[in-house]
């Protein structure tokens, strides 16, 4: 029920993200979402994409220090309210949340919500529990 | 293994007679060869025959860098030309280069002690040497070279560069000797694992290392990344090259082959002699070389001498490894410090390699410290909060030792430069 997420350490500088790129496109590896959390000195770029070993390889040997960690994807209809729902329903069940992102999916009118949490299996436990319908990586790679 | 009993073992009375023996010989020659010598020492209104024992040796006037770069390029000549078979001169980075001319006995002083140096890790003529140290000017690929051939050893002359072939030919031709730089020898250990080679499998069992400060800590993780004994060597260019002094197989500083080179340890700042195990800057006197012989050398490298027998049962006296050096010592806020010193912090932090690079600024009236540290396995983490506090880890590890502040930025892997040399641990931008 895990989909798998690599990071990228990035020092604030100009081209980083570039050059990132640059390896995924010669690697002809889609990303299908991203973020970027950052300080004042250095970045982390967070990435789901359609070939996760593969872009963590490819990344390694360019030089880049990444690593892969578990999250959990969340479909839910693209509708207003279904995010707080989501998020009360964490809260009440004391599940942290580490960061979120998310992306809206076109033709289905579904949102898909990646999570990060402390304590990812009782995460899918609760939302398994409650009805919400988590992607797997081969889920992930079709989208 | 001693290689030269005689000389190496030599008590020490004998060894002043003969040491006092060619310094007065030393102190004739260049009086009347050398023209700089001869203004210097009348400057000080010093003759030759001033030099009745070894204390003598303080009336006579130091050489610096500076003054042999104003004498560029054959200004310490003391012989004729054709006497010189081979040349040697410093990079040459920081100004015009330092030349070093020998004539035939000087090659074979030189082969001699780097016999020395060799056998101390116990190289006999069955190894095969890799020698990794860069020929050409350079000092150290030849003096490796005469060293190994000396003892009939088999030597791999494969010079520094190209670290996928030194791994390959290392792994082909069954070196059992490393000799290069300690910051070389990790990135090839670097190198090794990345290409899923695994040194334990090398026949490698020991490896000299010198022409860059290293540290103990960097001694351990040479070691257990290579798997072979890691023998600090030490030598300068402008004394003959590697050769000066080497540890012994107790790894318990370095043995000076004093018959040669003759030192002392002096106060930097008023260049008078300290006594044994007192910290000051190292000072050279080359009593047997002929080429371009130096009086009173002043190597700018911090250390101090111990005179106790070794374990070893060599008598020779010992220093200790380099400290520091009067000229990389940083004074930041008014604190004195060594690259050195970050080194020795960053190697206890679990998970630290000691790939880092200091970065002095001065914002307004005040010097900031920046120590850059490079991303590595350990230390990376999907969240921003773990590496934070990494940061802070290390900030504070750095606070204890170094007593000032300095910020701690973790940068990607291998972003500093690693020189195939001496690595470059310092940038000071600060316009004083």
């Amino acid at each position: 029920m895990k989909v798998q997420q690599i990071s990228i350490f990035l020092e604030n500088k100009a081209g980083r993200l570039a050059s990132v790129a640059k390896v995924l496109r010669d690697n002809k590896i889609n990303i299908r979402a991203l973020t970027v959390a950052d300080t004042s000195d250095f970045g982390i770029l967070r990435m789901i994409v359609n070939q996760p070993e593969k872009a963590c390889e490819v990344l390694k040997t360019a030089g880049f220090m990444v690593k892969q960690n578990p999250v959990i994807a969340v479909q839910i209809e693209d509708r207003e309210g279904l995010f707080y729902d989501l998020m009360s329903l964490c809260d009440k069940h004391n599940i942290n949340i580490e960061y979120t992102y998310s992306f809206v999916e076109q033709t289905s009118n579904k949102a898909i919500l990646f999570m990060r949490f402390e304590d990812t299996d009782a995460a899918i436990e609760l939302f398994s529990k409650n009805g919400y319908k988590l992607l797997r990586n081969e889920e992930i790679r079709k989208i | 293994m001693i290689w030269n009993e005689q000389f190496e073992t030599m008590p020490t009375n004998e060894l002043r007679k003969f040491q006092l023996q060619n310094l007065k010989e030393l102190v004739l020659r260049v009086y009347n060869r050398v023209p700089f010598y001869k203004e210097q020492m009348d400057k000080k209104g010093i003759k030759p025959s001033d030099i009745k024992s070894l204390e003598d040796i303080q009336k006579l006037p130091f050489i610096t860098k500076t003054d042999m770069r104003d004498v560029y390029p054959y200004g310490l000549l003391a012989t004729d030309m054709s006497e010189i078979v081979e040349i040697h001169a410093s990079s040459g980075t920081t100004g015009k280069p330092v030349v070093d001319a020998y004539t035939q006995k000087d090659i074979e002083i030189w082969s001699e002690v780097m016999a020395r140096t060799l056998s101390m890790g116990d190289t006999t003529k069955s190894d095969i040497v890799h020698n990794a140290y860069g020929y050409g000017l350079f000092t150290g690929g030849f003096g490796v070279h005469y060293g190994a051939r000396k003892i009939g050893a088999t030597v791999i002359p494969i010079s520094g560069g190209n670290t996928k072939r030194q791994l390959s030919v290392m792994k082909d031709f069954g070196s059992s000797v490393l000799t290069c730089t300690p910051s070389y020898s990790l990135y090839l250990a670097e190198a090794a694992r990345e290409l899923g080679l695994d040194f334990s499998k090398f026949p490698i069992k020991a490896g000299f290392f010198g022409a860059e400060p290293w540290s103990e800590n960097m001694r351990k993780e040479i070691e257990s990344k290579l798997h072979l004994k890691a023998i600090d060597i030490y030598g300068l260019t402008e004394i003959i090259g590697p050769g000066v002094a080497a540890e012994c197989e107790c790894q318990d500083m370095l043995h000076i082959f004093e018959d040669h080179f003759y030192p002392e340890i002096i106060d930097p700042v008023t260049g008078q002699q300290l006594e044994d195990g007192k910290e000051g800057e190292l000072v050279f006197t080359t009593l047997t070389k002929e080429g371009t012989p130096v009086i009173r050398y002043r190597t700018r490298d911090i250390t101090y001498l111990n005179r106790e027998k070794c374990r070893c049962g060599r008598t020779s006296v010992r220093m200790h490894r380099i400290m520091g050096r009067t000229d990389d010592m940083l004074i930041v806020r008014g604190v004195n410090l060594f690259p050195s010193q970050v080194e020795q912090v960053l190697l206890k932090i679990d998970g630290v390699e000691p790939h880092y690079q200091i970065l002095v600024d001065r914002k307004g009236a005040l010097d900031s410290l920046e120590v850059r540290v490079e991303m590595n396995e350990t230390l990376f983490s999907d969240e921003i909060r773990y590496i934070e506090n990494k940061e802070k880890e290390i900030e504070h590890a750095l606070k204890e030792e170094l007593l000032v502040h300095s910020k701690v930025k973790l940068v990607e892997p291998k972003s500093i430069e690693r020189s195939e040399g001496k690595a470059k641990r310092v940038i000071d931008v600060r316009n004083i």
